[in-house]
């Protein structure tokens, strides 16, 4: 069976303003962004014939469509589990492309995450159902386990026990992520960096969670075309070749919740997302220049490190040491400013940095960039991908 | 009703008028053996109650004229206003309710000294309304004797009262975080309603599981029982929720994961127990919470360690 690796690319970026109230649709929001991407590739709607997006967006295939001029479709899928799908949106395209099912496919995710819906606060229906996930969530809603810094924060505690990581460490990645959204103007945070001791004295979310490492909610949309590399390779961008992507979910995994593994201080999804991305690109840590690491809370950063063999298990609290994951760092994370800096596009505004990165056109570009590891969302089946140059 | 009223109080009033009732001699002499269950029921540690010149404490002096549990019906002794109490649960004011009680001490008591008691009817008042329902006050003073010396006396009052009818259960307002239960949940539900802590068992391999599910992963059978749990384990994670505002807690709350000496963790709320003071590792019991009218949690508490 031939390989996925090298034969597509991202060929075009596109996104709307990130804010807290867009004042607009959702499908507004999409449909803006599907046209900014598409401009960027130098690609019209009509050439559109596969679109591929999250389980969790409100806007169909179709609606975005119509509204972008997108006439037939030949392709069209959704990746479940939340965040987790960004970058399986980008394998369910490069897969499409691939086997020839379409020729141009849009992955887009537009929301109103912080004035419509905002995730971070309770949802009394989550258990309210008995399909698979509704009982899942049966086992901890009840007790008012029912935020995602709340779920976080569970295994942040056992991690923090394991290995003897402490609030300082995750601050550390907080206060990564700021210093890269404060040269980044379209971050939110743009121009606001913080400390370490502003990072400690935050008010307490969940314990052990503080403000500060838990990431933003935003308003927005990113969209992203993939094509053949080699058609890319003829359109106005140089290509982001697609050298591996991949899902990844894990023996008893759960939503937000698996907490009934034998050892509850990794992300195994992450682990199998990290070997099917090194086997199918041929890659090695080492080889990567910068990482779109998730960051919708600082302690998964640290687990993802270690999951993807950036440094051994309970060892990314000395990785990040001395700013290691910082722009000028031995490996820059985020260079965006993540999700905690620029804004909570569930992940696939990182995907767009991780092509500017390896195009040679972000604000903070980091010198040399042959290969981007991009990371989806943690702590339920995820997803990653490995952009390079070519 | 005035009939009933006036038949009533006649009654009192003759039992009033009886004035002192025959002195009944104590069931035990004064005594170090239930001066001392006594005291450390109370947690008194006073050393005057105990050792060579111990004294009883005052306020033990009804017990040593109580009859006991099993009372001899031939020894019972009836009061002048047991006619009384008698007529006024015939008509219907059946429930009782104690409202007062003084007690005056005239001197200690030594261990060894016989007691008798004598009790007078003061008076009875109503019908009084009150929230538990119509009623009259009844009050009457029993003095302790030593020979005889009085020794100490009680003024007693107590409300018979015609119980109101039952009202509707008031039902409690919905507890908003409920689970989602279907047939191969359900045991675990209806086992918290019951105060059992189940966790599902193959019914073919004995493999135990938590969260449960329909089939056996390890050998693919449907059959399911389930054990309960000891109802010990250890916190092996626990988080405490500030932010934002939950629907039907209050913040800050403990949410726990513990890992139970059966071999399966759980989910619950750590209760009882200062916040800061909870830590992984920290030995817990389960204990149950009615919510509200339907649903029931198991929430976990503390194993207080030895001092």
């Amino acid at each position: 069976m031939s390989s996925l690796s090298g034969r597509t690319a991202v060929a075009g970026i596109g996104a709307t303003e990130f804010s807290k109230e867009s004042g607009r649709s959702e499908l507004q929001l999409a449909a803006e962004a599907v046209f900014a991407a598409l401009d960027d590739a130098g690609l019209s709607p009509s050439d559109v014939d596969g679109m591929v997006t999250y389980t969790q967006d409100s806007n169909d295939e179709i609606a975005v469509a119509r509204e972008v001029g997108i006439g037939d479709l030949s392709f069209f899928s959704r990746v479940h589990y939340g965040g987790g799908a960004a970058c399986g949106t980008v394998l369910h395209a490069a897969m499409a492309v691939a086997t020839g099912a379409a020729e141009v496919v849009v992955c887009y995710r537009a929301f109103n995450e912080r004035s419509g819906r905002r995730f971070g606060q309770p949802n009394a229906r989550l258990s309210g159902e008995p399909s698979s996930q509704g009982l899942e969530m049966s086992w901890h809603v009840p007790y008012g386990l029912i935020t995602p810094a709340a779920w976080v924060a569970m295994f942040a505690r056992r991690y923090m026990h394991q290995y003897g990581v402490t609030s300082e460490d995750f601050g550390r990645v907080a206060v990564a992520m700021r210093r890269h959204a404060s040269t980044n103007p379209a971050a939110w945070f743009y121009g606001r960096p913080i400390t370490l001791a502003e990072h400690q004295a935050s008010k307490w979310i969940v314990d052990p969670l503080h403000l500060l490492d838990c990431c933003q909610e935003s308003d927005g949309a990113v969209a992203l075309v993939v094509t053949a590399a080699e058609r890319a390779r003829d359109l106005r961008r140089s290509p982001a070749v697609i050298a591996a992507a991949a899902q990844g979910s894990g023996s008893g995994q759960m939503m937000m919740t698996s907490y009934y593994r034998d050892d509850m201080s990794g992300l195994p999804e992450m682990g199998v997302v990290g070997r099917k991305l090194w086997e199918k690109s041929g890659l090695s840590p080492s080889e990567i220049q910068t990482a779109i690491i998730y960051d919708h809370f600082t302690p998964f950063v640290l687990n993802q490190l270690e999951e993807l063999g950036f440094c051994g298990h309970g060892e990314a609290k000395d990785f990040i040491q001395n700013g290691g994951i910082e722009i000028d760092g031995h490996l820059p994370v985020n260079p965006h400013g993540g999700q905690l800096g620029e804004a909570y596009i569930h992940g696939m505004n990182g995907i767009a940095e991780a092509v500017r990165q390896i195009r040679g056109t972000a604000v903070n570009q980091v010198a040399g960039v042959q290969n981007v590891l991009v990371t989806a969302g943690t702590g339920v089946p995820t997803s990653g991908l490995i952009l390079s140059q070519g | 009703m005035t009939e009933l009223r006036d038949h009533l109080m006649a009654l009192a009033d003759k039992a009033v008028a009886a004035g002192d009732g025959p002195r009944h001699p104590a069931p035990h002499p004064v005594n170090a053996i239930m001066t001392s269950h006594w005291t450390e029921a109370m947690g008194d540690r006073n050393p005057a109650y105990t050792g060579q010149d111990a004294v009883a404490p005052p306020a033990m002096i009804q017990v040593w004229s109580m009859e006991g549990l099993s009372r001899d019906p031939a020894k019972e002794f009836r009061r002048a206003m047991d006619d009384v109490f008698d007529a006024l649960d015939q008509s219907g004011y059946t429930g009782v309710v104690a409202t007062n009680c003084e007690h005056t001490y005239h001197r200690y008591l030594s261990m060894g000294e016989e007691l008798t008691s004598s009790t007078r009817m003061l008076d009875m008042v109503g019908p009084k309304r009150t929230a538990l329902g119509e009623g009259y006050f009844v009050t009457w003073n029993v003095t302790w004797f030593s020979g005889d010396e009085p020794v100490a006396e009680m003024m007693f009052r107590l409300l018979k009262f015609q119980p109101l009818r039952p009202v509707e259960k008031v039902k409690r307002e919905p507890y908003p975080l409920t689970p989602a239960v279907n047939g191969d949940t359900r045991f675990f539900w209806d086992g918290v309603r019951q105060g059992e802590l189940r966790i599902q068992k193959c019914g073919a391999c004995g493999e135990l599981r938590h969260p449960p599910g329909p089939v056996c992963p390890s050998c693919r059978s449907a059959e399911r029982t389930h054990i309960v749990a000891g109802g010990t384990g250890t916190v092996y994670s626990y988080v405490v929720h500030h932010h934002p505002a939950v629907p039907g807690r209050e913040t800050p709350f403990v949410v726990a994961v513990v890992e139970l000496p059966e071999g399966v963790r759980m989910v619950g709320n750590i209760v009882q127990y200062p916040i800061e003071d909870v830590y992984v590792g920290m030995p817990v019991r389960v204990t149950y919470q009615e919510m509200d009218d339907e649903l029931t949690l198991p929430m976990w508490v503390p194993i207080q360690e030895a001092v």
